[in-house]
């Protein structure tokens, strides 16, 4: 913290806590509007197959009932040019091929994909209708993994031939073939599927009001400005006539917020209907149809001298995309390629990266995409390697890491979209030393693979850098009220995280004000002209940026109206805290200029990502008898340049870890053999209690604050996560070296701990 | 179809009287019909906790119940644990020790604690952690929930 802040670098508690404590804030289902009907969405309950039929005649005649809607009909009304949901992120022509059609269309590709829409006055009264529709379906045979996705032998979109979406390159150096000197180890891994199962499920408010020719959309988020123009191309209405409304939201992680098929379908049936419509997705439906994630599995080959100095990365990643891509599909095949070597020196990489369609929900970004899949690969790789070299695994590490004076350091570049990536800065060394000193690395070694009352314990440690900042700018405006305050709003999003806070702090500390002379407006589509939202840890780095350059230009607008009124130069004029003008021995407060001119509409425009980067360490126990880890320390640091807010910094970062643990041990999205899910419910898709992981321990360091953006700061929501997998199969492991366990799967429930044990 | 019935209860100190029918839940009662939109729905079958309220000093889930079993129950949301316009101490102390983020599952928490610390104020950190078990909070973490309560306790002593 600079000691002259006054507000960034200090614990300050959150500004958004206040109505959400109370119960006061307007959720997306808290959304009343008069004359609203409700929206309920028949799903297919085939993985694969052709639509032959769906007969609604009957269900619209039941009592509530409005409309329905089928592919069919949509079909007919734009065309037969069913409109289909883009790909937000790094879009790639042959990808497109493979867009999700806004409601499922002569094929259906996985259960869950919506097959019509019914619209009635109460949801009881639309899922009751539901009931009475006939779906004729013919069932194809259907692909349940990258290995039969492969074989092509049942192909989910025939006009293309073939499942393979597009395969990814990602390299660096040149790979030496001729390896007789080196040490070499081969190793597959797999990743299972999860995802970020939000504790609110997603919904939306959609009103056409047809006076005014204008659509309202209430429950937008993250990426607002996206999501308005997707709507208006689909719905082939100019965006100007859309107002996309952010209320509060609960939870993101990269899953909510993105367009989906119901973000068309809400919209449209208000449109044909002239009504305001809700629909509230249900925890079924959520685990069925929201974005899942981190299904990936790779086989690993690394070089290395005989001391154990890295040559060479080799990779080969196979992702189960499931049956479409979304509008996040590129993110986990793209990072678990590029980002593989971590925080590593490793000269030469080649990477391949497969993204196979397959009969499951399609895949998105869930915090930290493809970066929490690839750590564990990498790490998982360097405890093998440390024992078949007879190496310390702490010295291994140290040997590898990137050192200071390599910075900037260039990581493996990806094609298709090409794009080169570098770490910014920073000492990688001081946060690996700090980790095991703070951890006590030292003494706790002494209980590896040591058997305790019937519980083997193991200790890890692993590092990881964490991209921020994605994506061209973000926008910000400030304007003062006639009372003298000042609103600010910005093209970022909230998801949570705590934006309104950081943001007023930001702004508060640039203007010398109070933060309660400062209003922070989010989001919504009606406050800016663009804005490009919340993902990719951007916000504070983007946003937060934006909010600093207007305030800056604001302080230099106060001052030309200061000197218009004391007719003096602005050179004469200081301000003072509360932004008071003062010339010579007078003083003019804010409220007394002419608001005409004390407004800043600014962007930060930046297309180079920060990385902030850590390390942490862990120590379990494994039951011999059950099979149950027991965390019993976790220790995490990360340096994330400059610190806005100390206290929400940690508690992203904590949260993060135990979100990373629920997904190595107890979360899974199990589909059977006929791409049935599994999983139905909270009883059966477990998330971490609180009983379940009591010790997390965070440090945040800002000792090498960024020089890519005027703020200083990085990314710092997804850190936390990152080296969770890697660092669970890793202390598993050590602590069962004795009987010779050595990880390569997730999850790592108790059932498939017990059976590396037998 | 169900039959409707009138049920009388009192909700944050208020009496109401409503119209309920036989099959409807405590949570919509409370969400759709009385507008009391604090309190949330997470998961429709009991896991999550969010939609917690207190009836007679019991933290229940107000999804498995229904509206019909509230008649002539004593219930508080969590509008009703601190006065218009202030915090209770329990919400200041979340506040406090950052115990939340999106927000969602708090009113759960918050209902929850409260009726735990009303009966138990000198419940030790691991009964505390124990009792939230029951609720599913998906940013936190839990650490800084269970401090706050912890720190809260000497204010129902």
């Amino acid at each position: 913290m600079n000691s002259k802040d006054k507000y960034i670098g200090h614990y300050t508690e959150r500004i958004e806590d206040d109505s959400l404590l109370v119960g006061l804030s307007t959720f997306v289902d808290d959304v009343h509007l008069d004359h609203m009907l409700h929206a309920f969405v028949l799903r297919s309950t085939v993985a694969h197959g052709y639509i032959k039929e769906i007969k609604t005649d009957k269900a619209k005649t039941f009592p509530g009932v409005h409309a329905i809607y089928t592919g069919f009909d949509i079909a007919l009304e734009f065309n037969h040019q069913m409109p289909t949901i883009p790909i937000r992120l790094a879009p790639i022509e042959e990808l497109k091929q493979f867009k999700q059609p806004i409601i499922a269309h002569e094929i259906v590709r996985y259960v869950g994909e919506p097959l019509a829409i019914i619209i009635a006055d109460s949801l009881e009264k639309a899922q009751d209708a539901s009931e009475a529709i006939e779906v004729d379906i013919e069932a194809r045979p259907v692909v349940n993994n990258w290995r039969s996705s492969a074989e092509n032998l049942s192909v989910l979109h025939p006009q293309i031939k073939s499942n393979i979406g597009t395969i990814y390159h990602a390299k660096k150096g040149q790979i030496n073939q001729n390896t007789s000197q080196y040490f070499q180890r081969k190793e597959v891994f797999k990743v299972h599927r999860h995802t970020a199962v939000t504790l609110e499920t997603r919904g939306l408010v959609a009103n056409w009001d047809e006076d005014l020719e204008k659509m309202t959309v209430y429950g937008a988020t993250k990426v607002p400005f996206f999501n308005r123009a997707c709507l208006g191309e689909t719905l082939q209405i100019s965006p100007k006539k859309i107002d996309m409304i952010e209320v509060a939201v609960g939870g993101g992680f990269g899953v909510r917020g993105e367009f989906y098929p119901e973000d068309f379908l809400i919209p449209y049936s208000s449109k044909k209907l002239k009504r305001p419509i809700k629909w509230i997705e249900d925890r079924t439906e959520n685990l069925l149809g929201t974005n899942h994630s981190r299904e990936v599995e790779c086989e690993m080959e690394i070089t290395c001298d005989a001391n154990g100095k890295i040559v060479s990365l080799v990779a080969n990643i196979c992702v189960d995309a499931g049956a479409y891509a979304r509008t996040s599909v590129t993110t986990v095949p793209r990072n678990s390629a590029q980002f593989s070597s971590g925080p590593y020196d490793i000269p030469n990489i080649d990477i391949t990266s497969t993204v196979y369609l397959t009969n499951k929900c399609p895949i998105g970004s869930y915090r930290a995409p493809g970066r929490f899949e690839c750590d564990f690969f990498r790490e998982r790789m360097f405890d093998l390697i440390s024992i078949d070299l007879g190496i310390d695994r702490v010295d291994f590490r140290r040997m590898n890491l990137v050192k200071f004076n390599q910075m900037p350091y260039p990581l493996a570049r990806i094609d298709n979209p090409d794009r080169y990536e570098e770490l910014d800065c920073g000492n990688y060394q001081t946060t690996f030393d700090r980790c095991l000193k703070e951890f006590n690395w030292e003494e706790k070694s002494l209980l590896q693979g040591q058997k305790i009352d019937g519980k083997y314990h193991g200790i890890a440690i692993g590092c990881f850098i964490e991209g921020g900042g994605a994506g061209v700018k973000e926008t910000a405006k400030i304007e003062v009220n006639e009372d003298g305050k000042l609103n600010v709003y910005i093209g970022s999003a909230n998801l949570g995280q705590g934006i309104v806070t950081v943001m007023t702090q930001i702004a508060a500390e640039e203007l010398d004000v109070s933060m309660s002379d400062i209003q922070i407006f989010h989001g919504s589509t009606t406050y800016l002209e663009e804005g490009f939202g919340s993902y990719h840890s951007r916000a504070t780095i983007m946003g937060g940026s934006a909010v600093f350059i207007v305030a800056k230009a604001l302080k230099e607008k106060i001052k030309e109206a200061a000197a218009s009124y004391f007719q003096c130069s602005t050179q004469e004029i200081d301000l003072l805290p509360g932004l008071i003008s003062s010339f010579k021995n007078q003083t003019l407060e804010l409220s007394k200029l002419s608001r005409d001119t004390l407004f800043v509409a600014g962007e930060f425009p930046c297309k180079t990502n920060t990385y902030a980067y850590g390390c942490a360490a862990a120590h379990v126990s494994v039951d011999e008898d059950t099979g149950k880890v027991e965390l019993i320390d976790y220790f995490t640091i990360e340096d994330i340049g400059r610190i806005i807010n100390p206290l929400t910094a940690k508690g992203q970062a904590i949260g993060a870890v135990v979100q990373g643990l629920g997904g190595v041990f107890l979360e899974n999205l199990t589909y059977d053999d006929q791409c049935q899910l599994t999983v139905g419910s909270l009883a059966d898709y477990l998330l971490p209690t609180a009983t379940d992981f009591p010790i997390i321990r965070a440090m945040e360091l800002e000792e090498h604050p960024s020089q890519l953006n005027p703020l200083g700061v990085k990314g710092a929501g997804e850190g936390g996560i990152i080296p969770v997998a890697g660092l669970m199969a890793n202390a598993v492991s050590n602590a069962l070296s004795s009987k010779g366990v050595q990880v390569t799967e997730l999850p790592l429930s108790p059932q498939a701990v017990w059976k590396l044990m037998q | 179809m169900s039959n409707s019935e009138q049920v009388k209860f009192k909700i944050n100190k208020e009496e109401v009287s409503i119209k309920v029918d036989s099959n409807t839940l405590l949570s919509d009662c409370i969400r759709h019909q009385l507008l009391k939109t604090g309190t949330h729905v997470g998961c429709e079958h009991g896991a999550c906790g969010a939609c917690t309220v207190i009836l007679d000093g019991d933290a229940v889930r107000s999804c498995l119940i229904l509206a019909k079993q509230a008649d002539g129950c004593e219930l508080t949301t969590v509008e009703g644990l601190s006065k218009k316009g202030e915090l209770s101490n329990l919400q200041l102390m979340f506040k406090k020790h950052h115990a939340l983020q999106c927000g969602f599952c708090t009113p759960g928490m918050l209902t929850t604690t409260h009726a735990l610390l009303s009966q138990e104020p000198d419940a030790s950190y691991e009964r505390i952690k124990e009792v939230i078990s029951g609720n599913i909070c998906r940013c936190t973490g839990y650490i800084n929930i269970i401090d706050a309560v912890y720190e809260a306790r000497d204010y129902y002593r």
